[in-house]
């Protein structure tokens, strides 16, 4: 008898392939070795974090964490180089989820008015929409500059909100995925009783949770890694938002970098992205995979 | 419970015109049946009824009130779909009581409303499942309760039916009948299933190429079916038809002459229906067995129509065993033979 006769026999997922012995070990080497090159710069801002400014620029450069997690990161979230990190933070989470937001209930209403309802122009209303795809904000981002200014929206929230805001791709996800819901279930709503915006709540709505949460996800890390529009139009350091503000913290010319309290602020940045997939990870999943109609 | 009265309805998209003028009266509490092949425009007139397709021309009015302008929801209508369109997202309960939320119903009074519709249709230990946790059966049964709850004056129902296996469909066709017989409630029914016309109907509208080729009980039109084409759609296997002569009363098939009651004159259609055929070795006609097909109850044979290059089919009660080439000789009474005008396809 073989060794991995004896091994008790495991039920493979549905769909995957079945593994076992050297092969199994093998792959799995693989994978740890691949997580480790991935994960090892993040544990060197890690490590960075955690000790002091001359230990970080002696080399070698520690391996290990030091002593000082809590004095850098009191130091980078309630005082920072320029502003503190708490702030920056807020900021952040205020675009990426205004942003996030925003996207999708303006792709969900254009989706909904160009799948159901019949006006002039809407095949042409959609390929503009579609067009715009192809054009990425740096395109357009110095006429688009002048728009905030005109409306004296630098500095603000809403300059950093508002010219993200039309999506598109969600417009066109939330098009292909009304086209899928039978044409039935809107007649059943219209003899149901349910006016337009009745049937968009009660039935759409609902059904399209799953997609939404995994646009939110997307379109949260999208908004959350905004560089070059929020850099552009916030000169104030209150305003700055952490991604462009971890740049903003690099000196210039002869100062001297605070090496632990610019990693610790890396650190901090990626906290809420990855809180946000995290929890969400589920529906993000169900979302892009589940066809529950 | 409301009359249901067209009055010339027309359909057109854009240039095309599908439903060419259909006029009917539909009595209050009477089960029709909207029959046709696919294409018809059977469908097309149906939701032309529910206000999901506007009128092109003509008038609809139910219960004596004209209907063309008005939304689905002021019609007094409930209608049940082929899919039966249920929402995914929502149990049984709040399926059927959709309706009535919308129409700003107390609660206390929809519960009970659904509760008494759920217990109608066998539906009590459903009423907190997705529609996805129900069988087909189930799922229609919840689409004909949230028809119910309404309390429409009119059912309207979009070939129910065909999504059910086979058995399944014979025994929802009972409930459904037993239950517009129990409520009272006119209802407008659309299937391409001639069995679920002939069976379930009060009167069926046998409808073909957007016109209305018959109107009448069930055993009207498969008795005396007004044209070719209703003749040929009722019944089944369907109705054995030929050209042929016809000259004083004598009508000449092949070589051999049969007798039949008619004025007409000339070339003509015959109709045969495949179950009048009565088998005498001494018959005037007879047929060469291609292939036969034994269902148990009846044996179907498939031939030709001897003098004749003509298919036809003989349907024989009981098992028979032939094989091909065999002859089958019969004779066929005059009353059971259909006669249709070669141009026009109406019954002479």
């Amino acid at each position: 008898m073989t060794l991995s006769a004896l091994k008790p026999h495991i039920e493979p997922a549905p769909g995957m392939v079945e593994q076992r012995g050297l092969g199994l070990w093998f792959t799995h080497a693989i994978m740890i070795f691949g997580v480790l090159i991935v994960f090892f710069p993040i544990w060197l801002a890690f490590v960075a974090s955690t000790v002091t400014q001359p230990e970080i620029v002696s080399p070698p450069m520690p391996l290990w964490p030091g002593d000082q997690f809590i004095t850098n990161y009191k130091k980078a979230l309630f005082s920072g180089v320029n502003v503190p990190v708490a702030t920056m933070l807020v900021n952040s989470l205020v675009m990426a989820i205004g942003i996030a937001v925003g996207k999708i209930v303006i792709s969900l209403l254009s989706a909904f008015a160009i799948v159901y309802f019949r006006f002039p122009g809407k095949k042409m209303f959609f390929w503009l929409i579609f067009i715009t795809l192809m054009l990425p904000v740096e395109v357009r981002i110095v006429p688009t500059y002048e728009i905030v200014a005109g409306f004296g929206m630098l500095n603000s929230y809403g300059g950093l909100i508002f010219p993200l805001i039309a999506s598109a791709t969600a417009t066109f996800l939330f098009r292909q995925f009304f086209m899928t819901v039978p044409d039935e279930l809107a007649e059943a709503a219209r003899v149901d009783g349910a006016r337009p915006m009745r049937f968009f709540w009660d039935i759409l709505f609902p059904m399209s949770r799953t997609n939404i949460a995994a646009l939110f996800v997307i379109l949260f890390i999208y908004g959350w890694n905004q560089y070059l529009w929020p850099l552009l139009i916030t000169t104030d350091p209150e305003m700055n938002t952490i991604v462009m503000g971890i740049k903003q913290m690099f000196p210039s010319g002869d100062d001297v970098a605070d090496w632990p309290v610019i990693m610790a602020t890396s650190i901090l940045a990626m906290i809420p992205p990855v809180i946000v997939v995290i929890s969400m990870q589920k529906l993000f999943i169900r979302g892009l995979v589940d066809s529950e109609k | 419970m409301a009359t249901v009265e067209l009055n010339n309805v027309k359909k057109r998209f854009g240039p095309v015109e599908v439903i060419h003028g259909v006029s009917t009266t539909i009595k209050d509490g009477e089960f029709i049946v909207i029959v046709g092949p696919s294409g018809c425009g059977k469908s097309t007139l149906l939701r032309m009824v529910a206000g999901l397709e506007s009128v092109s021309e003509g008038e609809i009015s139910i219960g004596g009130k004209t209907v063309n302008d008005l939304e689905p929801m002021d019609r007094d209508i409930a209608m049940v779909f082929q899919n039966y369109a249920l929402y995914p997202h929502m149990s049984v309960r709040e399926n059927m009581g959709y309706g009535l939320k919308i129409a700003k119903m107390p609660k206390a009074k929809i519960e009970e409303k659904v509760n008494a519709a759920a217990k109608l249709l066998q539906l009590d230990e459903y009423l907190d499942r997705r529609p996805r946790d129900l069988s087909g059966g189930q799922r229609q049964r919840v689409a004909m309760g949230r028809a119910i709850v309404r309390e429409p004056s009119v059912f309207l129902f979009d070939e129910p039916l065909s999504n059910l296996d086979a058995k399944l469909r014979v025994q929802m066709r009972l409930e459904i009948r037993d239950l517009q017989n129990r409520l009272g409630i006119t209802a407008l029914y659309v299937t391409h299933d001639q069995v679920e016309a002939m069976t379930m109907a009060d009167r069926m509208i046998v409808m073909n190429d957007g016109r209305v080729e018959q109107i009448g009980t069930p055993l009207e039109v498969y008795e005396t079916p007004q044209t070719l084409f209703a003749a040929q759609f009722i019944g089944s296997p369907s109705m054995n038809v030929f050209e042929t002569t016809v000259q004083n009363n004598i009508l000449s098939i092949g070589d051999t002459t049969v007798p039949v009651n008619t004025e007409a004159k000339g070339k003509v259609i015959a109709g045969m229906r495949p179950e009048h055929v009565i088998v005498d070795d001494n018959g005037p006609l007879s047929i060469t067995v291609q292939i036969g097909e034994p269902l148990g109850a009846n044996t179907l044979l498939h031939g030709r129509l001897d003098g004749t290059s003509d298919a036809f089919t003989i349907s024989l009660p009981g098992v028979h065993h032939t094989v091909a080439g065999q002859v089958i000789r019969f004779a066929v009474d005059p009353r059971h033979m259909h006669l249709f005008d070669i141009k026009s396809g109406g019954r002479i």
